[in-house]
């Protein structure tokens, strides 16, 4: 019976995989994946699909009734340090992001992004029912499906971030209940969330899409992905002692792999020779982010990585000099320039590191309307001299109705600071249209910038089973060069606010000016004057009337 | 608004307003001057509270205890500023590096407009140093900063010490949620000026500073530090910034909330507060306190780094620690707990500071005049100028005048006076600096000296030029000319200095009590000689004189003839440095407005 179902509903395998790795300043980046490989097809129309072993069945059904393609949505807590932790497995801004490919069949787009972002929040317990229109755009060359299918028509896809989401315990939960062994076995079971929190960064994801199930790519898979990267701090929960493990940081240790796993794996990063016990001999070596690194691995399902004790505590410790920063090949920052609540300037600044390649990327910004972009005053610098973009993609904003979209392609001269500047006006809100904490300011979400950048190493170009996740989760198309994504800081921008507190005041102002400064005033401007003759006294007027009588001048 | 619209009623006021017109004008001189003394009085001055909710009820345990590791460090520092005669750059870098902080620095370079004689400074070269502690799990969206500056000799290597302690214990904390900035900034102001430009990536007053590369979003506060001794007995706040700006009071509640938690000694304007309200002591105490603010505000120059900030909408305060009263010693762990309590609250703020008051007088840090309680004083004088509008014949025979004959000879004798007046004023605003260089090579004197007498002299020389040169141009004046100037000159006077009063009240108050007397009454009809040493005395220059001796008067520094002149040219040497350096804006004021006005006033009084 079990072989007949899967036959017909297709095989579906699932794997982990945590890789650790000390960072440079003495922090420690742990990066967890779980993918749920399925051979079926949710879009197809004649069948149903409704029986569900690994995949989660509140996700399947999501994909099917939107006619979602690929979904990527993740939920950050912190900011990404490239300066100090060099590029992140797989990268993502502050707050909550969610960019979805809606198959072409779709006519009503906006539904079903609308209908779609509700449902997700349901889900993952987090606002993405902020969303709308407002702060959705359409990218047209930053975010190409990373999945099967060559799908340019960029009307079918919906991109919006959320910067000033907070991402916590309810948002985990959820997450991990997508599992197939929930938090009960495997390598879920150090997701402890008073560990998680406790850290200086804290990313979680989720990404559908449909992958080749094989090599020859004859039918098509759908493929889960679900991310999730901590790192943890050298001074607040390290002691500022280069010495972790894995029970300091998640307050557990591996016991077994999850049951329902086909693969469960850790991987450290030994490149630059730490200390590790317990010793392993396997290692492995693979190409990531244009770097070539070795990794020990320890293969959960077998029984001896976990030794008399039968647990698993990985301790590491190296020495080494943290106070520098890197010089990662491609980074990028972003401030608001000026002072003052009337205009102000953003500041996008790229540095391209690499010693003598210059390389394109592109840069993508979507900013709320409320900050009205003066596009004229768009300059782009390299190396103090105007750097003409080669392909640009405005879309300007619509008061209370969309944001406003840049996308550029910027060749980036080697060795260079590139500067992207523009102008704003800040925008007076209508009352209703202020936060609950307007004073706090308003968050305009991170730049997006893309590139190829020209690796020092061969990439790895050929598909295979075996590779580990995290260096598998973008497709590399050539050898010379591999695809990174940096997102820039957000920016809190504070907009001329009311004082709420005072209405009162400006009603009792507002009256008193209008009846006593517009009423005289109104009163003077309206009136028509006439010299007035003075009075004679009774006495004069009665000599006047003499006088007139017989005929002498009369008296003033 | 019967009053204003019937005819006869309004007539009725107007009468009497007329023929009242100069007793009005000095009750209402005499009421704002006993109603602005009345304002240091307890009973009808409010008491402090805290306005911002997210700062008043949540708790903070402080518990810093590395005061004795502060003072190490100071001394570490001290040691390193000598070898390296100035600010130790490196081993800052690697000492904030060490504590786990993401440290940059910042070059500037800036030449005065001439030499500051008080700081021995003219090509000024610094370097800042600052690391960013970075908030866990936060976005870089929101920052505080604790600046030390880093201060010739062997002054505030304490603040730099306690600075370094403080970001050691920060680091280890995880409740942050917001970046915090620890800066030590070199050449005080002007360090502090460069950093603040290039943070916000603005360029007002030409300075040249290296682009920042470490940004943490938007400041929402700032503390500066000062301390110089080992030995603490108090705490001095300090708030007045440029321009007279002042931070939100509820900074100022925060600090003193704190003092009262843990017990400090805390002082405003280096004046302890005293309980006996009721006493003539009392009294006498507040309203000192309470003048030394005004002084301070009114002269527009930023009294410490904090000042600086507020240009940027940040809140910002300076803390210096004193010591002076023998009986009350404290440790410098408790220094660093109270700001330790200060930051964290600061930490949980979830908007910008902005419930409590900007515009407020402090009496004592636990009484505060608000901006409601203090405008009447100045509104009372403001009225006294309106009133002479309608001076006996003046507004109604001006009236007459102008519309009855339009081209007249009147206009024109009133608009040569006018600019006139603002050309000499124009030229006390450029010319001192600009002929500095000629003044030295005709003259055995300095370059500051040659500005400051430049700008004697041409104040002086101000007071002869524009009655000859108006006697030069239109021949007789009229009656009617004089009224129709007076009468200008009186609205101008009235909308300078109530525009002056709004931004600064503290200014506004001063050049109001100064000027509105003698202005009000004059009239080319009055004794000459008399009425102008009335004039010259009661001009702005003396104003400012005046206020050196009150000032030194009241912290008790009292100083002779020839001190306060000395200090005077230093003061007008010093006023036109903020305004090149920083920006202040009360030297071009009184160069370009208030100076001028006062001449048409001068003018009048000459008026043949």
């Amino acid at each position: 019976g079990l072989v007949f179902l899967s036959s017909e509903f297709g095989v579906d395998q699932f794997q982990e995989e945590l890789v650790i790795r000390p960072l440079h300043s003495g922090d420690i980046y742990a990066s967890f994946q779980f993918r749920t490989l399925w051979d079926t097809d949710f879009l197809q129309e004649r069948q149903k699909v409704s029986h569900y072993r690994l995949f989660p069945k509140s996700l399947g059904q999501v994909l099917s009734k939107f006619s979602v393609r690929e979904l990527h949505i993740s939920f950050t807590q912190g900011f990404w340090r490239t300066m100090q932790w060099g590029q992140p497995f797989i990268p993502s801004p502050p707050g909550a992001e969610l960019w979805v490919w809606f198959h072409d069949t779709v006519s009503d787009v906006d539904g079903n992004w609308k209908e779609l972002t509700n449902v997700l929040s349901g889900i993952f317990c987090a606002s993405l029912n902020f969303i709308d229109l407002t702060n959705t755009v359409q990218p047209s060359a930053s975010f190409k499906p990373l999945g099967l299918g060559n799908a340019t028509d960029h009307r079918f896809l919906r991109y919006a971030t959320l910067p000033r989401e907070i991402v916590c315990t309810e948002n985990l939960t959820p997450w991990k209940k997508l599992l197939p062994c929930g938090s009960k076995a495997g390598l879920s079971v150090l997701l402890k969330s008073e560990k998680l929190f406790h850290s200086s960064f804290h990313s979680q994801a989720v990404h559908i899409r449909p992958v080749c199930q094989d090599e020859q790519c004859t039918s098509k898979a759908w493929e889960l992905r679900q991310t999730l990267n901590v790192v943890f701090d050298l001074y607040t929960s390290g002691q500022g002692k280069k010495e972790w493990s894995l029970f300091k940081m998640f307050s557990r240790t591996l016991t077994e792999a999850c049951p329902l796993a086909t693969s469960s794996k850790v991987y450290v990063d030994i490149t630059d020779n730490p200390e590790l016990s317990p010793a392993t001999p396997l290692l492995s070596q693979a190409v990531v982010l244009g770097d070539r690194r070795t990794y020990s691995v320890f293969d959960l399902t077998r029984a001896e990585t976990f030794g008399q004790l039968r647990s698993l505590n990985l301790l590491l410790r190296w020495k080494g000099d943290s106070g520098g920063m890197l010089r990662p090949l491609l980074h990028a920052e972003r401030y608001v320039a000026g002072f003052g609540l009337q205009t102000g300037e953003i500041h996008t600044v790229i540095y391209n590191n690499h010693p003598y390649r210059a390389f394109p990327v592109l840069l993508m910004d979507s900013v709320p309307w409320y900050l009205q972009l003066y596009i004229h005053t768009l300059t782009v610098t390299s190396k103090s001299r105007d750097n003409k973009p080669s392909y640009i993609h405005y879309q300007p904003a619509k008061d209370r109705h969309r944001p406003h979209l840049l996308e550029m392609l910027i060749q980036l001269p080697p060795h260079s600071m590139t500067e992207v500047t523009v102008q704003f006006e800040r925008a007076l809100l209508k009352w209703t249209e202020y936060t609950p904490d307007p004073n706090h300011g308003f968050y305009v979400g991170s730049s997006v910038v893309s590139a190829l950048v020209p690796s020092m190493v061969a990439m790895n170009t050929n598909f295979t089973q075996d590779q580990p996740l995290f260096s598998s989760f973008v497709p590399v198309k050539e050898e010379s060069s591999y695809f990174v994504r940096v997102y820039t800081e957000p920016l809190l921008v504070n907009l001329p606010t009311p004082d709420f507190s005072m209405p009162y005041n400006v009603i009792c102002l507002t009256c008193t000016v209008v009846a006593v400064g517009y009423g005289s005033f109104y009163n003077l401007l309206t009136r028509t004057f006439q010299v007035d003759e003075p009075s004679l006294p009774l006495a004069k007027r009665l000599a006047n009337l003499i006088r007139r009588i017989r005929g002498v001048p009369l008296l003033a | 608004m019967g009053l204003l619209s019937d005819p006869n009623r309004r007539k009725a006021l107007t009468n009497l307003l007329t023929r009242l017109n100069a007793p009005i004008c000095m009750v209402c001189y005499l009421a704002a001057i006993v109603w602005f003394m009345g304002l240091a009085f307890e009973p009808f001055t409010l008491r402090t509270y805290m306005s911002e909710n997210a700062m008043g009820s949540t708790m903070v345990e402080e518990r810093f205890s590395s005061g004795e590791r502060a003072l190490s460090l100071a001394k570490e520092f001290d040691a390193h500023k000598t070898k390296a005669g100035g600010m130790p750059v490196e081993w800052l870098v690697k000492a904030m590096q060490a504590r786990g902080l993401e440290v940059f620095t910042q070059s500037f370079s800036r030449k005065l407009p001439f030499p500051d004689e008080n700081k021995e400074r003219y090509m000024v070269r610094g370097t800042n140093v600052y690391g960013i502690l970075r908030a866990p799990r936060a976005p870089r969206t929101e920052a505080l900063v604790i600046t030390a500056p880093c201060s010739p000799g062997n002054s505030n290597n304490q603040a730099v010490g306690l600075l370094l302690a403080l970001a050691q214990y920060f680091r280890n904390q995880i409740f942050w949620a917001k970046d915090i900035i620890f800066l030590v900034n070199e050449h005080d102001l002007i360090g502090m000026q460069a950093w603040l430009e290039g943070y916000h990536h603005t360029n007002i007053t030409g300075m040249e500073y290296s682009p920042l590369q470490g940004r943490a979003g938007s400041i929402q506060a700032a503390l500066s530090l000062e301390l110089s001794s080992d030995v603490i007995t108090s705490l001095d706040l300090i708030l007045e910034g440029l321009n007279g700006q002042l931070p939100n009071l509820d900074l100022a509640n925060l600090f003193y909330a704190f003092c009262q938690k843990l017990g400090v000694l805390c002082t405003i304007q280096g004046k302890l507060q005293r309980n006996d309200w009721d006493t003539a002591e009392g009294y006498t105490h507040a309203a000192q306190t309470m003048m030394l603010m005004v002084l301070k505000q009114a002269c527009g120059r930023s009294w410490g780094d904090h000042g600086l900030f507020l240009r940027y909408h940040i809140e910002a305060a300076s803390i210096r620690g004193i010591n002076g009263f023998r009986h009350y010693k404290m440790d410098v762990a408790t220094i660093g707990r109270l700001l330790e309590g200060m930051v964290r609250k600061l930490n949980n703020l979830l908007e910008r500071l902005h419930q409590s008051y900007f515009f407020y007088l402090l009496p004592s840090l636990s009484r505060f005049v608000s901006i409601g309680y203090y405008m009447p004083a100045f509104g009372l004088l403001a009225v006294i100028l309106l009133l002479r509008v309608s001076f006996p014949g003046l507004m109604l025979h001006v009236c007459f005048s102008v519309s009855l004959q339009p081209s007249g000879p009147g206009v024109l004798t009133v608009l040569t006076p006018v600019v006139i007046s603002h050309l000499t004023g124009v030229a006390l605003y450029l010319l001192p600096v600009h002929l500095q260089e000629m003044a030295v090579e005709h003259f055995p004197v300095s370059e500051t000296e040659a500005v400051v007498l430049t700008a004697v002299a041409i104040y002086t020389a101000g007071l002869a030029l524009p009655h000859n040169t108006q006697r030069l141009l239109s021949g007789e004046g009229t009656e009617q000319g004089w009224k129709v100037l007076k009468l200008t000159a009186l609205l101008y006077l009235a909308v300078l200095l109530g525009c002056t009063a709004l931004i600064n009240f503290s200014l506004g108050f001063v050049l109001a009590v100064t000027l509105v007397p003698i202005t009000a009454s004059m009239t080319p009809h009055m004794p000459k000689a008399l009425s102008a040493l009335a004039m010259v005395l009661l001009s702005p220059a003396f104003t400012i004189l005046y206020c050196v001796f009150i000032y030194q008067e009241l912290i008790e520094a009292p100083v002779s003839v020839s001190e306060g002149w000395m200090l005077f040219l230093s003061v007008i040497s010093q006023g036109i440095l903020d305004h090149a350096l920083y920006g202040s804006l009360v030297y071009p004021l009184l160069a370009l407005f208030v100076y001028p006005c006062w001449l048409m006033f001068w003018n009048i009084l000459f008026w043949s």
